[in-house]
């Protein structure tokens, strides 16, 4: 449970899974420092645009800058360079730009290598519909959260004879009870209803099972918040009819992947969509999830708006609710005037006009 | 029909004399009879005095009302099907195989869906593995009587329905760690990619494609991938392109039009049909087929029992009234399937009576029989109301 505290100006959190239990991290109202990542192709134009935003507002946060591309350690082992563990081991709060995976670098994904260094095992999503930029679906309100270690994602694969291919899906108790806990400390810090596990137990007994068992276990000590579950089919009927219906999804690696990127086709797209990752030991990433879109890289066109709604979201993460809200406020209120919009949202309206105009907005409101 | 009667009385004749020979006999006349029929990749079932038998499962919830009214209609349009119910209970395997030494003996099925409860025996017994249907085919097209959010979908999905993620092979290797095997095979997926190939060209489609998660399990959706990129190489007339899962769901609640006939493995095929299903008006208005290469079974295409709108007369009658037309166009009976369709869809579309699920009043008596009168109007071919 991540309790916090408030004392003589800090505001301490404690949080459980910690290398040495009870350890607590301190997150003084001062200035805060949160390593940021800003990453490739458009990765710097946006992060500039929050950097700016985030000043307007004068958020006592500072940023450090780390690179993150992938070097060889000893052993010939990848790895995020250490100037980058570091400081994020020190601050516990990152903010990342997207990241291109260069094909046949030999090295995996920069996401997995970060996932893996920090053990991030829980991906949430909150998909909230945006007013002013129309999709089909309104009143969207929901958050997918996903189990982002095991599952269908292992990466155990082997080929069994030629022609036959076998996958295998883990599923453990611990992970599984992990994700739990953190869905349902998640809707009570939220003020959120109810939480509905996703699965398919009907099919894959014992591996959904293990989950299902698992959240049903983790339930009982949250009577405060409602619990269901569902299939997996049945929720992609339901979520392309009515979405209203959900409140906080969490399932496994698969179906989240599927369901999340599913939610943000239903708000407007991975454009405008934010995702934090929580690690073990109290580090949260939070991160843009679109592309690097290389063909539009410097050319001022980007739009920032899912890296600043990440970074609203790591303001709520940190405890720092008001300055999420102003920020969050001065996005919504410059997307729903239409006056000055990036290319993607239907504007024609330049990276850095759009940001200016949340910049103005934010220093009209104090 | 002349040889078929034939046979009969050949039968009558040679019966005495020949006593326990007289299955050879039977089949040697038999196998005349059927060569004679056209070749298709599923030779439909043999025909009796011109009526055929299929099996019916009800299974439960909705089911057995739905398949009554199917009853009822095909009784009503003096449609040549008889049907042998097989009930299955949810719990035991021996109902299961019954049901499935059922379908072999008819060749073709009409079924509601049985609840999987945590006790009833694994999909690997389930008719979808035990008689080889490999292809699941759904059609999910806009219907213009009914408000949906988007318009003008057309997608054809195929899906591979015995190997995969449903391969039931789960072991728990020490407590607390599950591991489930999901399996691709070299030869099921050309299957696959071959049978969805060949629909897009007999139906006239212009573009396939493959959905999967190869970026990240690289193996086994990287077979199925490259199994059907060598398909595809057969086929010049037809463009072939891929996507990732996680894409395709975006795209298909933001811009569905864009899809043409998409091809894929077990579990994304259960979350893409149930995504379409639900974007062109839900559950109870689009049917799905089984193929084999032998057998063909024909049900809704979401799997959904309807536990909670059971026997109160408000189910959509449409998704099962369509899947039995193209059961009777798997039979090749396309005159009463082609009837039965368009009363159907003009029930649907122009009298416009809609049960609750797609936002009307009607009950499902009412548009079973609104869709008897559009047939009886229709001309002959219909017993009495």
């Amino acid at each position: 449970m991540v309790r916090f505290f408030h004392a003589g100006g800090y505001v301490i959190v404690s949080h459980p899974g910690s290398p040495v239990n009870g350890r607590r991290v301190v997150f003084s109202l001062q200035l805060q420092t949160v390593t940021l990542i800003p990453g490739d192709g458009i990765g710097p134009e946006i992060s500039v645009a929050v950097m700016k935003i985030f000043e307007s507002a004068k958020v006592p946060i500072q940023w450090e800058e780390r690179n993150v591309t992938a070097i060889q350690g000893p052993g010939g082992r990848w790895m995020i360079p250490p100037d980058c563990k570091e400081s994020m081991d020190r601050t516990l709060i990152g903010l990342k730009g997207p990241l291109k995976t260069p094909i046949a670098a030999g090295h995996p994904s920069m996401n997995l290598l970060l996932r893996k260094t920090f053990d991030l095992y829980a991906n949430v999503r909150p998909c909230v519909s945006i007013e002013g930029y129309k999709t089909p679906y309104t009143d969207v309100d929901l958050v997918t959260i996903r189990e982002n270690t095991e599952g269908e994602y292992s990466g155990i694969e082997h080929i069994i004879v030629d022609g036959v291919v076998q996958s295998i899906k883990l599923i453990t108790e611990d992970a599984s009870r992990r994700i739990a806990e953190y869905a349902f400390e998640y809707a009570r810090n939220n003020q959120r209803n109810s939480v509905t596990a996703v699965h398919k137990a009907n099919i894959m007994r014992m591996s959904d099972g293990l989950f299902l068992r698992k959240c049903r276990e983790v339930a009982e000590n949250f009577k405060d918040v409602k619990f269901t579950e569902m299939y997996l089919d049945t929720v992609c009927l339901n979520m392309v009819q009515d979405p209203t219906q959900f409140d906080v999804l969490v399932m496994p690696n698969l179906y989240g992947d599927i369901l999340s990127d599913l939610c943000a086709g239903l708000i407007g797209g991975l454009g405008v969509t934010p995702s934090g990752n929580i690690g073990a030991n109290g580090v949260a990433i939070f991160e843009s999830v679109h592309g690097t879109a290389p063909d539009i890289a410097g050319l001022d066109m980007a739009n920032p708006t899912a890296l600043l709604l990440s970074a609203v979201m790591m303001l709520r993460h940190m405890g720092m609710h008001d300055y999420g809200k102003k920020i969050e406020t001065a996005c919504f209120d410059t997307i729903r005037d239409k006056k000055v919009l990036t290319g993607d949202l239907g504007g024609k309206s330049k990276c850095s006009e759009f940001t200016e105009e949340i910049c103005r907005r934010v220093r009209d409101m104090d | 029909m002349a040889a078929s009667s034939a046979v009969l009385s050949m039968s009558k004749i040679i019966k005495p004399i020949w006593g326990g020979r007289l299955a050879t006999t039977a089949k040697v006349f038999g196998a005349t009879v059927s060569s004679r029929r056209e070749k298709s990749t599923v030779p439909p079932p043999a025909k009796y005095g011109g009526r055929h038998t299929v099996t019916l499962i009800p299974g439960d919830g909705i089911g057995p009302e739905l398949l009554n009214h199917v009853r009822e209609l095909f009784r009503f349009s003096c449609v040549p099907v008889d049907f042998e119910v097989v009930n299955v209970c949810s719990a035991t395997e021996d109902d299961i195989n019954n049901a499935i030494t059922a379908i072999r003996r008819n060749g073709v099925a009409l079924k509601g869906r049985r609840n999987t409860l945590t006790m009833s025996p694994p999909v690997s017994l389930s008719p979808s593995t035990t008689l080889d249907l490999y292809a699941n085919v759904m059609h999910c097209k806009s219907l213009p009587g009914v408000q949906t959010r988007h318009n003008n979908i057309d997608i054809m999905i195929i899906r591979e329905n015995t190997e995969g993620e449903y391969s039931s092979l789960e072991h728990e290797s020490v407590s607390g760690v599950v591991e489930c095997l999901k399996i691709i095979t070299r030869t099921n997926s050309l299957r696959i990619a071959e049978y969805a190939f060949k629909l897009a060209r007999e139906k006239g489609r212009k573009r396939v494609t493959a959905v999967h998660k190869a970026n990240i399990m690289k193996l086994g959706d990287g077979l199925f991938l490259q199994c059907c990129r060598e398909v595809a190489a057969g086929y010049p007339d037809i463009a072939f392109d891929a996507m990732i899962v996680d894409n395709t769901t975006m795209q298909l609640v933001s811009k569905p039009q864009q899809f043409d006939v998409m091809v894929m493995p077990n579990l994304y095929g259960n979350v893409v049909s149930n995504v379409c299903a639900g974007l062109v008006g839900g559950p109870g208005l689009v049917p799905g087929a089984n193929y084999g290469r032998d057998y063909a079974v024909f049900e809704t295409a979401t799997r959904n029992t309807g536990k909670s709108i059971a026997d109160r007369n408000i189910a959509n009658p449409t998704a099962m009234l369509l899947a039995s037309c193209m059961m009777l166009d798997h039979l090749k009976l396309h005159d009463y399937a082609t009837m039965i369709r368009n009363a159907v869809l003009t029930t649907m579309n122009e009298t416009q009576l809609h049960t609750a699920d797609i936002g009307g009043q009607g009950t499902t008596s009412e548009v079973v029989q609104a869709i008897m009168r559009n047939i009886q109007s229709k001309g002959p071919l219909t017993s009495e109301l």
